[in-house]
């Protein structure tokens, strides 16, 4: 059974953001990583790229397929979670500890576009 | 992630006598070849080591089978199958393909030596049809009966170093003398020492019923591993067995390949032989190899091969992070200058290019019974 965090925010592709002040941490749900199996890359942008939501901002790799990753918010990436480039399958073993990518908000009304936990409940029964 | 795209697929594909069975155990189902089919049952990389180091059970039912036999069954297979089984004993079986007039392949195929005369085929499930009418179109001058059989057998895929003991213990069907290549009928099934996954392994040709009572068999045992065609794709890749759509097509002729020794030009003639005498005789303007990048990113079908001056120079036929040696590589159709190995080639993947060089074929070596 996928798990589900409360207090972050999600999107339909199924990355989450979880903000604290003026940055947002973004990675995919557990229910992502469940549906993905195995995570063996992550494709990452560096430090100082800009993100938009609604864009592909990376890709993360399991052994049967690629899928982009999708940008919640738009913004400024400050931080890549570097643990992943050797280590992809922490995504497996705790997708909401080991996020993906920090981000700068641009412009946190963003954040209202997308769903909280149980809205995003809702989605993946769809 | 849509999971209710499964009852769309219902309607249209074709399900295997073991599809229920799938379905109970969980198994992630897609289409594959017309048929739907699991693709993992818990996850590929723990079903592609289970085969690795112990077995694992396929169902393979979706594959097709035609028998080929008459007066003139052996002359006929000569004259549509690359490979030579002239004089064949009686149980060998051969690796080979049918080609179209300019050496394209047609499907690559088993040819399984039953009797004189008497020849049993075994074709990709994603070609049945066009095969079948290929067959029956080139039937002409030749006294034959071609008996389209897909519809009757299921078929088991029992791979893996201890595939022996199971299929002797579990299933109680005598194999440990089966030599690589050969097979044996027992009672009215037919059973091989072959295999896709360059593991030891048998595959087991029966009645819907009998394969669903040895399907449940080998579950039960515990023994067996049920394993999807997501680890099929791997462990065939692995060891560099081509997976026709990816390494072999209509466009792609065997020479281009790399698998000329299956087509025996000196046989007296089978089609597609002119065509592949030219090719070798004068060279291909492209040639399959493999390619192994620096870093971990995944090369898949279809991506871009690049040189070192950022031109495109091929394409990704197979790709994906090796599971049995920890590396990214694939399998690439390039322009012939660009195949010696070493060669330094980069392939596009997403927006990031990834360097490499050409490798051997066959990341993994494959650990056959001979």
């Amino acid at each position: 059974m996928a798990k589900f965090e409360e207090g972050l925010r999600y999107s339909e592709s199924h990355e989450y953001i979880r903000v604290e002040g003026e940055y947002g941490y973004i990675g995919i749900s557990d229910y992502a990583q469940h549906a993905l199996g195995n995570v063996v890359y992550v494709d990452m942008p560096e430090v100082d790229d800009e993100v938009t939501a609604g864009e592909e901002f990376g890709a993360v790799e399991s052994v049967k397929a690629a899928s982009d990753l999708i940008s919640p918010v738009s913004g400024t990436v400050v931080e890549v979670n570097e643990a992943l480039e050797d280590t992809p399958e922490l995504l497996n073993e705790d997708a909401f500890a080991n996020w993906i990518i920090k981000v700068q908000l641009s412009d946190p009304s963003e954040l209202d576009n997308l769903m909280d936990v149980e809205a995003y409940k809702e989605h993946c029964k769809e | 992630m849509n999971k209710n795209t499964l009852t769309q697929y219902l309607s249209m594909e074709k399900k295997t006598c073991l599809y229920d069975r799938h379905v109970a155990l969980g198994a992630l189902m897609s289409p594959f070849g017309g048929f739907i089919m699991p693709i993992q049952y818990s996850n590929i990389t723990d079903e592609h080591n289970a085969v690795r180091q112990h077995c694992g059970v396929f169902d393979v039912s979706h594959m097709g089978e035609v028998r080929i036999t008459g007066p003139d069954a052996e002359k006929y297979v000569q004259h549509i199958f690359t490979n030579d089984v002239a004089g064949a004993p009686v149980g060998q079986i051969y690796y080979g393909m049918m080609l179209y007039p300019n050496g394209g392949t047609v499907d690559d195929l088993l040819v399984y030596k039953m009797g004189d005369n008497d020849f049993f085929l075994v074709i990709n499930a994603a070609n049945i049809d066009k095969d079948v009418a290929w067959m029956k179109e080139h039937t002409a001058g030749f006294d034959i009966k071609l008996d389209h059989q897909s519809d009757f057998y299921g078929q088991l895929a029992v791979q893996g170093p201890e595939a022996e003991t199971v299929v002797e213990e579990v299933l109680g069907i005598p194999c440990s003398e089966l030599k690589f290549y050969t097979a044996k009928v027992v009672c009215d099934i037919i059973i091989s020492r072959t295999g896709y996954t360059g593991e030891d392994g048998f595959e087991i040709y029966g009645s819907h019923e009998f394969t669903q009572k040895s399907w449940d068999k080998l579950i039960e045992s515990g023994r067996c591993k049920p394993c999807g065609l997501g680890c099929r794709d791997t462990l065939r890749f692995e060891v560099g067995l081509p997976l026709y759509g990816d390494e072999l097509s209509a466009e792609i002729s065997p020479v281009m390949a790399g698998l000329s020794m299956f087509c025996k030009l000196d046989k007296e003639e089978f089609i597609g032989k002119e065509a592949l005498v030219e090719q070798k005789a004068n060279g291909v303007a492209q040639k399959l190899v493999g390619i192994e990048l620096a870093d971990k990113a995944i090369p898949r079908h279809g991506y871009a091969v690049l040189n070192t001056e950022g031109e495109v120079v091929g394409e990704v036929t197979t790709g994906y992070h090796c599971l049995s040696v920890d590396k990214s590589v694939c399998m690439a159709l390039v322009k012939t200058e660009f195949a010696k190995l070493d060669t330094p080639l980069a392939v596009q993947i997403r927006k990031k290019v990834f360097e490499g060089k050409v490798v051997k074929k066959k990341f993994y070596d494959k650990h056959y019974h001979k």
